[in-house]
């Protein structure tokens, strides 16, 4: 009696074990590279630091056929929707990569047009501090995100279903009220351009 | 004094006022008399003085600048690919309708110039065949680079829906 | 060869069946980064390219009014961020000529050396990866090897290897070990082999040749007249070089040590030799900048109110404590003279100018860029038009196009 009822646990996680092996041994990047830490992404990938001594050279410039969003460099308001368009692009299971300050937190750019992180929008499982990041701590993040499989794992992805509330700095996620901001809202269903999304009741203040 | 600056003051006399400050000579023309000389005295430079390159458009905000007179100005940057000389035009505009006439017929190079200094400022330039916003996105409803728009904007580089783990 | 470029169409008449639109970028590999074209299409031909950019706009020139002279260096390092200190030469090069301050020939020698690197390393990537987006992986894995070395060079020098933010107003930040000469030394030794790996690759190999020669021809007379500048406008016989035209740093000392490299070509395949050769140019001007390195301080003198005291002055004189107390608090620091100001230096790309205008602060009123990567793509819907699609990528990395610098 006691068999049966252990048997279906046993085998469950040892599923788990092998799809995490599988997983973690090749991911394939889909570098989202829009600044200085593209150059440095490409000296990861390039002779000397070489990222495919950890199976993860195959990079992939089509979403469809990645598991790993490396975001590499500032993101900033015209492009927050087609960095979630690409997220939403890929397919389970997947996991993002913040990589250098900019990506992590606006960095030095503090100014209007800059994202000042992009958890703010999109799920986020390492960040990789430096400006940019060296190709050394890049690569410990690939191997950070290995060991995340290997740890949280499951073969069905219960865990990204548990993930279900807001992961970004929630203190600073709004940093003005709705009715003082002059609107410019971005929608990633529509199109790569923002388009207007109604979020108060007042009209968009007209043109100076 | 040059004699780019001779043909000029010939031309459009009383039009404009000249500076310099280290070597860079500027000639300078005020809002009331931009829309109407600007244009003509771009030629003048471009056709009989040989300054054929134009090398850069950069809007400026005077608001509460020290001694300002008028509150945009756009400054062309002038070489003479013979010679290596500049010279720069300083023109001015000002609110509620800053708009001042069009380089484009020149140089085709002032197209992208000019639509950058429209959608940081807001000058509208008169004849340019394309005048849309360049770098900002296009229901972007301010001017960032005015003085009176803050660094840290209004808002907007927040005002995007946010996407979690579970609904990806 | 490029096509016949069609005559204009009639956007609403029958022709437009024929067409259809392609929505190119901002994330698509053959951009690099962020870039992005709505290309009109007659089969493969492109009838029409429309850029669209500012992808990666985030308001340095906004920036450039809130940071002080020292402080916005590490926001125009990130500029052209293949070459970052040709931009903090060009920066500091325009301040210092607002502020009106004559630089030590040690420091003036030092800064053209790490600017002449700086062009190296961004040609390098430019032709690597020109190379790869045509096919050509193993040119690129060459030349990213080189510019590692001039990433440890600059890594010895400032301490970071790739926004090394060096320069000051006045200075430099602090003055280079014979170890950072040995490197460089080293450097002008192991690279024309590279150089010469690289040209044997490239130069007579028959895809690549077939790829870029009349590909996107830019006459001469329409460089001119849309204002590029560089190795864009040299490729197509504009003999013009700021290095030579005015000469600024070290230059009027070295104008012996280089040439101007100039072709009459226009297509990309003369914009990639004219990089090529410049490199050796610029190798030249090393050699002979460190040969003749003069000794001396890298800062202008302390009495001069200008640069930041190192810090054994900070801590053991007064001066150097009243000084370092003056420039840091922001409602002292410099007091440039209220007038504005274009500075320009030949970077890698081109012309990059800085507009200063001062209100007599610290900080500048304003700081615009001329940047040479916004003036070369908007030549890229009229470079391209004829050509077919595969040809975008080869004319997008002639052209070098960084899209930092494009939208700041």
């Amino acid at each position: 009696m006691a068999i049966t009822g252990l048997l279906p646990d046993f085998l469950v996680t040892k599923l788990d074990y092998l799809a995490n092996l599988t997983r973690k041994h090749s991911l394939w990047p889909m570098p989202f590279a829009t600044a200085c830490c593209g150059i440095e992404l490409m000296a990861t990938a390039s002779s000397r630091y070489d990222i495919a001594r950890f199976g993860s050279e195959a990079m992939r410039f089509s979403p469809r056929q990645c598991d790993l969003m490396i975001v590499a460099g500032r993101v900033v308001m015209k492009m927050v929707p087609v960095m979630q368009r690409i997220w939403l692009q890929m397919p389970e299971p997947k996991w993002c990569i913040s990589m250098g300050a900019c990506a992590s937190s606006g960095g030095v750019f503090d100014a209007y047009a800059t994202v000042q992180g992009i958890d703010r929008f999109i799920p986020v499982d390492v960040y990789v501090p430096g400006c940019p990041p060296r190709p050394e701590q890049l690569i410990r993040a690939v191997l950070d995100i290995q060991e995340k499989i290997q740890r949280t794992g499951t073969i069905d992805a219960r865990e990204f279903a548990a993930r279900s509330s807001y992961e970004g700095p929630t203190s600073l996620a709004r940093e003005i009220g709705p009715e003082e901001a002059i609107v410019a809202p971005g929608d990633f269903t529509t199109a790569t351009r923002l388009r207007s999304l109604k979020m108060t009741n007042d009209p968009p203040m007209t043109r100076q | 004094m040059a004699a780019y600056l001779d043909t000029l003051t010939a031309r459009f006399p009383g039009a404009f006022t000249t500076s310099e400050f280290r070597g860079d000579r500027r000639v300078i023309v005020a809002a009331d008399k931009a829309p109407a000389v600007l244009l003509g005295l771009l030629r003048c430079l471009k056709e009989e003085c040989g300054f054929d390159f134009l090398c850069d458009v950069a809007g400026v905000d005077y608001l509460n600048y020290p001694g300002a007179a008028d509150r945009y100005g756009v400054v062309y940057a002038l070489t003479n690919t013979t010679t290596g000389g500049r010279v720069f035009v300083k023109a001015f505009a000002n609110d509620p309708d800053p708009v001042l006439p069009s380089a484009v017929p020149l140089w085709q190079g002032a197209d992208w110039l000019e639509r950058e200094v429209y959608d940081m400022y807001g000058v509208r330039f008169d004849g340019h065949p394309d005048l849309r916003r360049i770098l900002m996105p296009s229901e972007f409803t301010a001017y960032p680079l005015r003085k009176d728009y803050p660094l840290r904007g209004l808002g907007e580089r927040h005002n995007f829906p946010t996407i979690t783990r579970a609904e990806s | 060869m490029p096509l016949e470029v069609l005559p204009q169409i009639d956007e609403a008449g029958a022709d437009q069946e024929f067409l259809y639109t392609l929505n190119f970028g901002p994330q698509h590999p053959a951009t690099h980064t962020t870039l992005r074209l709505i290309l009109t299409l007659d089969g493969e031909t492109i009838v029409k390219a429309v850029p669209d950019i500012g992808y990666l706009h985030s308001g340095f020139e906004k920036l450039g009014e809130d940071l002080d002279f020292n402080q916005y260096v590490t926001i125009v390092d990130r500029m052209n961020y293949i070459s970052p200190f040709a931009n903090e030469v060009s920066w500091h090069h325009a301040v210092e000529k607002l502020i009106g301050i004559e630089l030590t020939p040690r420091c003036k020698y030092l800064r053209t050396i790490l600017a002449e690197l700086a062009r190296i390393s961004d040609h390098l990537l430019c032709v690597g990866a020109a190379a790869l987006d045509l096919g050509a992986l193993t040119a690129f894995l060459y030349a990213f090897n080189e510019r590692e070395k001039v990433y440890n060079i600059m890594e010895s020098a400032a301490g970071q290897r790739f926004h090394p933010s060096f320069t000051r107003v006045g200075g430099l930040m602090n003055d280079i070990g014979g170890d950072v000469v040995d490197q460089i030394r080293n450097f002008i030794r192991t690279f024309p082999k590279a150089h010469a790996d690289v040209v044997r690759l490239l130069n007579r190999n028959r895809i690549f040749v077939d790829r870029t020669k009349g590909i996107g021809v830019l006459s001469k007379a329409d460089a001119i007249n849309t204002g590029c500048s560089g190795p864009v406008a040299r490729a197509s016989g504009v003999v013009r070089d700021l290095r030579k035209d005015e000469p600024y740093l070290a230059y009027p000392d070295l104008q012996g040590a280089f040439k101007v490299v100039c072709a009459t070509g226009g297509d990309c395949y003369s914009r990639y030799l004219v990089r090529m050769e410049e490199m050796i140019e610029s190798l030249n001007i090393i050699k002979a900048a460190v040969e003749n390195l003069p000794a001396g301080p890298v800062n202008v003198a302390l009495n001069d109110k200008l640069t930041i005291p190192d810090k054994t002055a900070t801590y053991r004189s007064i001066e150097g404590l009243i000084q370092h107390f003056e420039l840091f608090m922001w409602n002292r620091q410099w007091e440039p003279p209220v007038e504005e100001v274009y500075g320009a230096t030949e970077t890698a790309n081109g012309e990059l100018g800085f507009y200063v205008v001062s209100d007599g602060h610290g900080r500048a009123w304003r700081a615009r860029t001329r940047p040479p990567s916004f003036i070369h793509f908007a030549v890229f819907p009229m470079l391209m038009e004829g050509h077919q699609i595969s040809d975008v990528p080869a004319i997008l990395g002639s052209l070098n196009i960084i899209a930092a610098e494009l939208d700041r």
